[in-house]
């Protein structure tokens, strides 16, 4: 098993913990959410805003020793929840295993029943731009290769 | 002071079991359904007369000389006698039927606002409008280069007249108002509004999406020029609404589509437009919905519009009441005169977070801007939570509501 589907595992077991509870879910992820660590303010800047519905996610990314690290914040705390999950699998990785890994995680705890339509756009919205960071980062290391 | 559950006239638990959406379950709880300024649920004679129209007389109408069609026109054209008698207008001919509140607006900004208003003519509208009552007026000054003019709003959510007075001019060609915010639930001192606009020659549409089912509205004893509305707001199908406007003003103005019914004859050389109402309404418009349309205004009528306001009112005092008593919570908007509307926000929480708890235990309100982006600008919010009631809202449910804020507020540090 590689690490990032540990980390997925891990989420799915966490999850299943709350037993399809919606409002001990949504507690639980707003719980996730105000521990992410705040961002701070100077990058949350228009550029690096990724519009939601009612939510504004704030997502910056930085590569170092060939691995992608990121780091987000949003103005509601269930958002931040979300982002906190992607980061906790994507973050510290390498743009290969960002681009090729599959977030079954994101079904398997009924995320989607959860956020609903509207806010699951905004989160595949994330994983693109996530991703987004991942081909330009591969791009570069390529080039400098 | 202590909130006093009322007694009301209407017998609730009745009016209730006329709704079949209200009798379920959501995540677990029973449904606590608080966001009728969006929509409002159906009664079952509204439904049954849409199943009533497709399982029994669907049929096109006006030109058909067969039976179906002639029941399908009959019962159009009574949807827009009933709707004539709701609003007192003086003829049948004045109501015009459209998609909605916005449409209705869209289609005076783009008849009588093109033929009337000219370069440097001014646009008066509130500092609480919704979006489809700021947007077509925008478009039209561009088009234009007329310039619309803001009423201020005090922190309680009013217009002062004053304000109001003071922006009249013989510049000034249309006022267009919301006769009750859905943001805030403040309802507009129309009656002024008109009468001092009227003393500058400047017509008056009143946005009464929000009224229509909580307020009596006389368009006579108003006399204001143009009323817009929605169905689905007052109980009835979603997609329909109407326009009211004064005959000399429909007469004058010139058509809005092109297309079917509006004619009266048409040659490759020149068309001439048939009389109003139909002048606006090209095209198969919404039969079925505008059929169940007056079953949702016998509903109104059967109530009573003096005990729904009655009931209403009391079910938003005992929720401001008992919402007053929780930690954190701050009203937005909190005019004299309300609506059926509870707009509020909480320290150190996000609307949308709030509103995705309340779902949870099977409360339905709103967060966000409510499409009106400006009137949160100028109280420097996102958004706010919205509770919105309707008559077959219960003291009960909204003590449901205290009781899950009550647990939401707790876990602020």
């Amino acid at each position: 098993m590689t690490a990032v589907e540990e980390i997925q595992n891990e989420i799915i077991e966490e999850f299943e913990f709350l037993a399809d509870d919606r409002e001990s879910t949504i507690f639980y992820i707003m719980e996730l959410g105000q521990k992410l660590p705040a961002m701070d303010d100077s990058l949350k800047t228009e550029e690096n805003i990724i519009k939601g519905c009612q939510s504004k996610v704030w997502l910056t990314s930085e590569y170092k020793n060939g691995k992608v690290y990121f780091k987000a914040d949003s103005n509601t705390d269930i958002t931040k929840g979300l982002i906190s999950l992607l980061i906790r699998v994507l973050s510290g990785q390498t743009p290969d295993t960002i681009l090729n890994t599959e977030l079954n995680f994101v079904e398997k705890i009924g995320m989607g029943q959860v956020i609903g339509s509207q806010r699951s756009n905004g989160f595949n919205a994330m994983i693109k731009q996530m991703k987004l960071y991942a081909l330009g980062y591969r791009a570069k290391a390529q080039i400098n290769e | 002071m202590e909130a006093a559950i009322k007694q009301s006239s209407l017998d609730i638990a009745a009016i209730r079991a006329q709704f079949p959406v209200l009798a379920q379950e959501v995540n677990g709880y029973p449904l606590t359904y608080f966001d009728n300024a969006a929509t409002s649920q159906k009664p079952l004679r509204v439904i049954e007369a849409l199943n009533q129209y497709y399982s029994v007389y669907n049929s096109n109408i006006h030109r058909g000389v067969h039976t179906l069609a002639e029941k399908a026109t009959n019962a159009y054209e009574a949807t827009r006698a009933s709707l004539q008698k709701f609003i007192n207008s003086g003829e049948k001919e004045e109501v015009i039927f459209t998609k909605g509140t916005s449409e209705s607006i869209n289609l005076v900004a783009a008849t009588y606002g093109r033929q009337n208003i000219a370069e440097g003519d001014e646009i008066i509208i509130t500092g609480l409008e919704h979006h489809s009552n700021i947007v077509p007026w925008q478009m039209l000054c561009e088009e234009k280069g007329a310039i619309l003019k803001i009423v201020p709003i005090s922190d309680k959510g009013e217009i002062d007249m004053e304000d109001f007075r003071d922006l009249l001019s013989d510049k000034t060609k249309i006022v267009s108002v919301a006769f009750a915010s859905n943001a805030l639930g403040t309802i507009n001192p129309v009656k002024e509004i008109i009468e001092a606009a009227h003393s500058v020659d400047a017509v008056v549409l009143l946005d009464a999406a929000q009224a229509v089912a909580h307020l009596k509205v006389d368009v006579q004893a108003l006399d204001c020029d143009f009323l817009a509305a929605s169905a689905h707001k007052m109980y009835g199908p979603t997609g329909v609404g109407f326009l009211y406007g004064k005959r000399h003003l429909l007469e004058e103005m010139p058509p809005y589509q092109g297309g079917g019914e509006m004619i009266k004859e048409v040659t490759f050389e020149k068309t001439t437009y048939n009389d109003i109402p139909f002048k606006f309404e090209a095209g198969t418009p919404n039969i079925a919905d505008i059929i169940a349309l007056n079953e949702a205004i016998g509903f109104i009528n059967d109530l009573g519009k003096e005990n729904i306001r009655t009931y209403e009112d009391d079910l938003l005092a005992y929720a401001t009441e008992k919402l007053k008593a929780i930690d954190k919570i701050q009203f937005i908007g909190t005019a004299k005169h309300k609506v059926g509307v509870l707009s509020f926000i909480i320290e150190g929480m996000h609307p949308f977070d709030v509103g995705m708890m309340l779902d949870a235990r099977g409360i339905a309100v709103r967060t966000g801007h409510h499409c009106t982006m400006p009137l949160m600008q100028r109280f420097e919010l996102e958004g706010t939570i919205r509770a919105s009631f309707a008559v077959y809202n219960t003291f009960e449910e909204i003590d449901t509501m205290v009781a899950s804020l009550q647990k939401i507020t707790s876990r602020i540090n």
